[in-house]
């Protein structure tokens, strides 16, 4: 790359065909033509913004919201309630739909994906046939058919579809039974995480004792050491007491009530990328070279000890890189909420900017709750993906 | 006299072979099979039948009455002839490559062709039904013409200059009056957004991938910048930045149609995720490939131009197909700042007077035209993977 020294002035390489000033400029006019195109667009911006909305700051946050969200995981009251508690509300309920999507959308894909490699011509066809449908039509319209078709045509709340269990289906949602928390609710949560340490340290000795039955279910027995104290502490406590739904007059009282716009949402991610997990899961898995699961099936192991030391470690290897993208969708796929009417934090910011005129601010916001969620999503995935990582030599 | 062979094998039994053999083998292997396929096939009679009652029994007039807002939106009704016309070139050009290329140009030449042959059978005017029947006849003349001339060179030029003749034409250029991008809509809008995204999103994504490689950490370290801010936030975020900022960032009195704002959007979104498929290309060439080339003479432009990206985007047509199909499918999003696409059209439809409650026939029928455009282009991508012999070598 470099020319060798000059050994004599005349053989000098002027400054303009030396590789490494050149190098050193093509960077600087890089930088200096984006930064003068970013200048001008800021310099458009300020022009506009000053027309629209005033100076930039985010002082509005402040000021009470004023509009009415349906759906507050948190107590919420819009006449006092700033726009930044309502825009925290916004992120909450994007989380809450994002985590149950990713939960599900794993199970959804995982059986999914194993159906596809079924034995069975039917059972793998039709998960085949699932598959092509669900990735090959918009998530927009997924979800229109679940909210308008789907969950809206239910029964209404006085006629509700009442499965067992206390759960009921109607078009104003899914009610099931939950629970209420009584005052003992904290002591119970610190005597169940120091159940963990227990359950740590009995995890530690078991790992020293010599009998197989102890050592090699450890795990098991730990978990329940774990599961006995805190469920001794729950008995002696009664931290929670069952609340179940029930009718009254035109909407359910107690138990835990789902939106139908929640359910929409949930159903259409679930659904929508459960369709790329099952192709994912079914790669990996084909992935695993037959000849390593016949020698271990040859080497002694039983057919589930040859799926879990052998097939999963292998197959997760190749699985576990798409599926963070794919969670990733399912995370910005969320703002789709907005279609259906979901107060997610992308429909909250909307209505919050179409009452302050806050473009840049609102965007911005909105940029960076979701750049958050993003990273930190990755982040989890990636501590994940070292631990199945193949250990070179 | 009686003679009689005794073959020397006997036959298999009945059960291992033929229709017998093959239901034994796929449905029936186990008893926990045979259940399987029981519960398979209660399902598919669920389902099946749910779905033939809904399309025999409801009424398809949302349809039939709003099928030019479907296609072509509210471009002027005296001008759909530029629409029609459009189509009929593509179908001629479309004739000329059943015979020079054969391969996916024949399937999709077939595939348009069984179209208008299903379209013509059903009750349109008769302007139509020629219009129709002239495209089959086109289709068929374009492949005498390709047939007999084989002109390969004409062909490949005739289709890169049939993206701006089209665009120009349904603009209106020179004594054609204009038709502004706001009155398009339905298909014709989902086809424009998603052409224009690809054919402008994909030099911009090269152009990162290549300056995400860079040697030259000013461009580095702005390209990983632009990919992953823009990978980390959802498109509509994307969207409702470009409807509400574009305006803002330009110089005053300069106004920008929204479809236009809405195209900008989709082309510097899906440039970063291009941009990611084609760095996985990028990285899978071999470093001797480079400097094989480099030390035959060849600078670092023309290596990168005739060496690596030609071997590198050949191995990136698979992932890169799957990258415009969802691009396809997201152009759906538009709906939601308020243009009139597909799905847009859809809405609106759904929420006419005279059709309130009849969104399972409309979300149904656009659905199946995603589903049908969408599984197109991934069986097209799976038969060019065959014919250039990706993942072979």
């Amino acid at each position: 790359m470099t020319s060798p020294a000059p050994s004599s002035v005349s053989r000098a390489v002027p400054f303009y065909r030396d590789v490494r000033v050149l190098r050193i400029l093509a960077q600087i006019v890089f930088v200096a033509l984006i930064l003068l195109f970013f200048w001008y667009l800021l310099n458009n911006m300020t022009r506009g913004l000053s027309r629209v909305s005033g100076a930039f700051s985010f002082a509005f946050l402040d000021n009470a919201a004023s509009f009415a969200l349906s759906e507050t995981p948190l107590p919420y009251d819009p006449a006092t309630d700033s726009y930044l508690i309502a825009f925290l509300i916004g992120v909450l309920n994007t989380l809450r739909v994002v985590v149950a999507g990713i939960a599900l959308a794993t199970l959804l894909g995982l059986v999914a994906g194993i159906a596809q490699l079924s034995s069975n011509w039917l059972v793998s066809k039709i998960a085949q046939v699932y598959v092509e449908i669900f990735r090959n039509t918009p998530l927009l319209i997924q979800l229109f058919v679940w909210y308008f078709i789907g969950v809206l045509s239910l029964p209404r709340v006085r006629d509700s579809l009442a499965l067992p269990g206390s759960i009921y289906l109607s078009n104003r949602g899914l009610a099931l039974p939950w629970f209420t928390t009584n005052e003992t609710f904290t002591l119970w949560l610190i005597v169940a995480f120091a159940a963990i340490a227990v359950a740590g340290v009995a995890y530690w000795l078991l790992g020293r004792v010599k009998t197989p039955l102890l050592y090699e279910w450890r795990g098991v027995w730990a978990f329940l050491v774990w599961l006995a104290l805190a469920l001794g502490a729950a008995v002696a406590l009664s931290p929670v007491t069952p609340s179940l739904p029930e009718i009254r007059g035109f909407n359910f009282q107690n138990g835990l009530m789902l939106s139908p716009e929640y359910a929409a949402l949930l159903l259409g991610l679930v659904f929508y990328t459960g369709a790329f997990i099952a192709d994912i899961v079914r790669a990996g898995i084909l992935a695993v070279p037959r000849g390593i699961i016949e020698a271990s099936r040859a080497l002694g192991l039983t057919y589930v000890q040859a799926l879990r030391l052998i097939v999963i470690p292998l197959a997760l290897r190749v699985i576990i890189p798409p599926l963070t993208n794919q969670y990733l969708n399912l995370a910005k796929n969320s703002s789709l909420a907005i279609a259906i009417g979901y107060a997610d934090v992308f429909y909250v910011s909307n209505t919050i900017f179409n009452q302050t005129g806050q473009t840049l601010q609102v965007i911005l916001m909105i940029m960076g709750a979701y750049l958050i969620i993003s990273l930190t999503l990755s982040a989890i995935m990636n501590v994940v993906n070292a631990r199945f990582k193949l250990v070179e030599r | 006299m009686q003679s009689q062979t005794i073959p020397d094998t006997l036959k298999p039994p009945a059960t291992s072979v033929g229709v017998l053999g093959w239901l034994r083998k796929n449905l029936f292997s186990t008893w926990f099979n045979a259940l399987l396929t029981f519960f398979a096939l209660y399902v598919i009679y669920v389902l099946v039948s749910g779905v033939w009652n809904f399309v025999v029994t409801t009424d398809w007039g949302v349809i039939t009455a709003n099928l030019r807002l479907f296609m072509v939106g509210r471009y002027p009704m005296e001008q759909t002839w530029r629409v029609q016309a459009s189509v009929s070139l593509f179908a001629f050009l479309l004739g000329a490559s059943w015979a020079i290329w054969r391969g996916i140009a024949r399937s999709a030449a077939i595939l348009l062709a069984a179209v208008f042959f299903t379209a013509l059978v059903l009750p349109f005017a008769l302007n139509d039904r020629l219009w129709m029947a002239g495209n089959l006849a086109l289709i068929g003349v374009g492949f005498a013409a390709g047939y007999f001339t084989r002109a390969r060179r004409v062909l490949v030029w005739a289709w890169l200059a049939s993206l701006p003749i089209i665009a120009l034409l349904l603009y209106g250029v020179g004594g054609l009056p204009r038709v502004a991008t706001d009155l398009w809509g339905g298909l014709l809008l989902t086809l424009a957004l998603s052409v224009v995204g690809i054919a402008a999103s994909f030099p911009l994504g090269v152009l990162l991938a290549v300056g995400r490689q860079s040697t030259y950490p000013a461009m580095r370290v702005f390209c990983i910048g632009y990919i992953e801010l823009v990978r980390g936030v959802p498109l509509i975020t994307v969207l409702f930045m470009m409807q509400i900022m574009l305006p803002l960032f330009l110089p005053e009195g300069v106004t920008v149609e929204s479809v236009v704002r809405a195209m900008v959007a989709f082309v510097l979104f899906t440039a970063a995720y291009v941009a990611e498929v084609v760095r996985g290309g990028l990285q899978a060439i071999p470093r001797g490939q480079m400097e094989a080339a480099r030390a035959l003479g060849l600078n670092g432009i023309l290596t990168l131009l005739l060496i690596v990206l030609p071997q590198a985007l050949r191995l990136t047509i698979p992932a890169m197909v799957g990258q415009f199909i969802s691009l396809f499918k997201d152009t759906s999003l538009v709906a939601i700042v308020g243009l009139l696409d597909l799905a847009g059209i859809a809405s609106a439809a759904a929420n006419q007077p005279d059709f309130l409650g009849r969104q399972a026939e409309v979300y149904l029928f656009i659905a199946l035209i995603y589903f049908v455009f969408s599984t197109a282009m991934s069986y097209g991508s799976r038969r060019l993977e065959k014919t250039l012999g990706v993942g072979e070598r």
